[in-house]
């Protein structure tokens, strides 16, 4: 594995891709809060996204860095996050794509935790010690969300007719979105090869033994929505923006 | 002294006329999550204690609520739940004869024995 | 010598001796508490909302993660608090339903709208510094399980305050539109806040007999002054003015003199005329509405699994170091 220049803007692509998707998947987490079918569940979704947007904050500041190092740019968390426009982001699309009911916000969180699991856990191990200490931090905060989500696709699974109904209908409308969790896109061959395909394959061990239990299946379609990763988004991401990006945007340059 | 005027207390906002609220009723609803009381050890070596309740529709799930309602500010390394029905508690009405026997076995507390100061390490 | 239940519940109260679920308490005691946490539980809850607004606006990365932390708080509070109520023999569901056909009221403070980001500043120091005077003395009071929760509550609450003001400090130390906006919150939360400590004391609808069973001590006029001589001195490091022409220190009592409060607009929100009551309820019974199917599945669940659960259960299972 060769050992990344600290400049190198393929690394730094890396750094927002990740901090991207912890992001976007916070905002969308963020908007249950006040509005969960439980108490208990409004605070255990809160605490996903409290560790999110930690994670996305870590990634931005180290990106930030390493921008700032190589250039005349005073680049900072909130400037990453909130002053560059959709084709900037990198994040895949799957994060993006509204809550629905709390069976697809569920699907999605698990698809994703399991994703960012199995990703961490490789690059802890990573050469670049920085990265390895964000991941190594992050990795047990996505032990308890794999947890935790899986548990919940599990009792809706196989909970009532309802609740079956509506799982497979969240599984029909983002499974296409799952596909470019694996495309691999330049900035990512900081991952090895070998590296790519274990994630892969547990990633995807994971899902079956989940959904196994859940009664749910992995549906046949081989359709791709792919864009994400390279600054090519649904409609949704400009409406996360515009939201999110409004008082820096309306008030430039204040501190808050 | 009792001397009572009426006051406004915080918390309670008065009731929609003709309506009182319910006194409580004696079975909870059907498809209610039960209740589940949660034990926490705050650190290692000490003994788990009780910090509250949740609700939850099974052990895993209410394992996972005390996690993220009662450990969020790092209050623990350890969790107990145990749902609150299986819990079998002293009757109030019993406590003199449960507690109050043992108020005079004073010879049960080492401070009960007058040594001499000379006796170290004891 | 025999002396009656009532005398004897008196008597505890008396001693400071806290009533625990399963003593004798006399049916109105029960009632008063169960209404008074209940009524406290959905104000924690419903106060989520008007905060809940700003989480995917916060303008920073910072604020953000701050206001969700705080917001979760919040949820948090109504756990503890309708858990107290629950020992009482009340369930979750009925108190919700009690909230949700309007028949169970909560504070008022939270059927104001959050128009700016400053109000999230705002609502931290005013709001919940109004509440805290409150709260503090209700760690004392004298039902075990809601005293305990209150314990709880207290301790988590003083970040809230914190945070506000320290949110408005940076704003007043900001741009001429920052400024703005902190003198705008200001304006718009001040008389609902005086308004939070209830009528005043010679005008109060309920009985002295919650003073009396000490589930609580102090009167909404003497905690009313003791927060505006707070608030006025605080807001002279924000440079900021506080709406009250009246507003001004009296040699003479040692306080501050203060303006008077529009009671008919105190009444009117708390029958259901505020800004935003409807909204608010709304939003709560949309919540459980939707949720329905989910509580159902996971009931429906753990009917099927009660056997599977054993690994689950090891105490040490759970990494919690962070």
């Amino acid at each position: 594995m060769k050992i990344k220049a600290k400049n190198d803007s393929a690394f730094i692509q890396y750094l927002l891709h990740l901090g991207d998707n912890a992001l976007i998947m916070s905002h969308r987490n963020s908007e249950w809060c006040g509005h969960g079918p439980a108490l208990e569940q409004d605070i255990a979704l809160t605490n996903i996204a409290l560790d999110q947007i930690g994670q996305a904050r870590n990634f931005y500041q180290y990106a930030a860095v390493l921008i700032n190092e190589s250039s005349n740019e005073k680049q900072t968390e909130d400037s990453l996050a909130y002053l560059r426009d959709a084709w900037d982001f990198k994040n895949c699309l799957l994060v993006e794509l509204p809550n629905g009911d709390w069976g697809q916000t569920i699907l999605k969180q698990f698809l994703i935790s399991a994703y960012q699991y199995y990703l961490y856990l490789e690059l802890q191990n990573i050469q670049d010690e920085q990265l390895a200490a964000i991941a190594a931090k992050s990795v047990k905060e996505l032990n308890y969300h794999l947890r935790w989500s899986a548990d919940w696709v599990m009792r809706l699974g196989d909970g009532t007719s309802e609740s079956k109904k509506r799982m497979t209908d969240a599984i029909d409308a983002v499974w296409s979105y799952t596909y470019e969790l694996f495309e691999v896109a330049e900035y990512e061959n900081i991952l090895s090869v070998e590296m790519q395909c274990k994630i892969r394959e547990a990633w995807i061990e994971k899902i079956k033994t989940v959904f196994g239990k859940a009664t749910l299946a992995i549906p046949n379609s081989q359709w791709k929505q792919r864009g994400g990763k390279l600054g090519v988004h649904t409609e949704h991401l400009g409406y996360i923006l515009a939201e999110m990006q409004f008082l820096q945007r309306a008030y430039p340059g204040s501190e808050w | 002294m009792k001397n009572l005027i009426c006051r406004f207390f915080y918390g309670d906002y008065g009731e929609e006329k003709n309506n009182t609220t319910n006194l409580p009723q004696e079975e909870s609803p059907e498809n209610q999550w039960p209740l589940w009381e949660v034990f926490i050890r705050s650190k290692q070596g000490l003994d788990h204690k009780h910090v509250g309740s949740l609700h939850a529709a099974d052990a895993a799930m209410a394992m996972e609520n005390a996690r993220d309602v009662y450990t969020r500010r790092n209050e623990g390394v350890s969790i107990w739940v145990v749902e609150s029905k299986n819990i079998h508690a002293s009757n109030p009405d019993d406590a003199a004869a449960l507690f109050e026997p043992a108020n005079d076995k004073i010879y049960r507390h080492p401070s009960f024995y007058e040594l001499p100061d000379e006796l170290k390490h004891m | 010598m025999q002396i009656s239940l009532e005398e004897q519940f008196q008597q505890k109260i008396d001693q400071e001796i806290k009533i625990e679920p399963k003593d004798w308490m006399p049916e109105k005691y029960r009632h008063t508490l169960i209404r008074q946490i209940s009524q406290h539980a959905h104000s924690e809850v419903v106060g989520m909302l008007p905060e809940g607004n700003w989480i995917t606006r916060a303008p920073s990365l910072k604020r953000k993660a701050i206001l969700l932390a705080k917001v979760q708080d919040e949820a948090g509070h109504g756990l503890y608090l309708y858990s107290a109520a629950e020992t009482l023999g009340i369930s979750r569901d009925e108190m919700y339903e009690q909230l949700h056909s309007g028949r169970a009221k909560y504070s008022s403070i939270f059927n104001y709208p959050t128009l700016n980001w400053a109000d999230i500043g705002a609502i931290g120091w005013l709001v919940d510094g109004a509440a805290i005077m409150n709260q503090v003395p209700l760690c004392r009071t004298s039902f075990g399980p809601y005293a305990r929760a209150m314990v709880r509550v207290c301790k988590e609450e003083s970040f809230h305050q914190r945070q506000g003001f320290e949110c408005l400090w940076v704003l007043s130390k900001g741009t001429e539109e920052q400024k703005k906006m902190c003198q705008d919150a200001i304006n718009r939360w001040w008389w609902p806040c005086l308004m939070m400590f209830g009528p005043k004391d010679d005008e109060s609808p309920n009985t002295m007999q919650n003073m009396q069973w000490k589930i609580k001590r102090f009167t909404n006029d003497a905690l009313r002054q003791k927060f505006v001589d707070m608030i006025a001195e605080q807001i002279k490091l924000l440079g900021m003015k506080l709406p009250d022409p009246d507003l001004k220190w009296n040699e003479a009592t040692a306080h501050y003199d203060y303006g008077k409060i529009n009671w008919d607009e105190f009444w009117q929100v708390v029958q259901g005329n505020g800004p935003c009551n409807k909204e608010r309820l709304a939003a709560r019974k949309n919540a459980w509405d939707e949720g329905a199917w989910v509580r159902e599945a996971a009931t429906a669940h753990a009917e099927k699994n009660q056997i599977k659960i054993s690994s689950m259960l090891h105490p040490n299972d759970i990494n919690l170091g962070s």
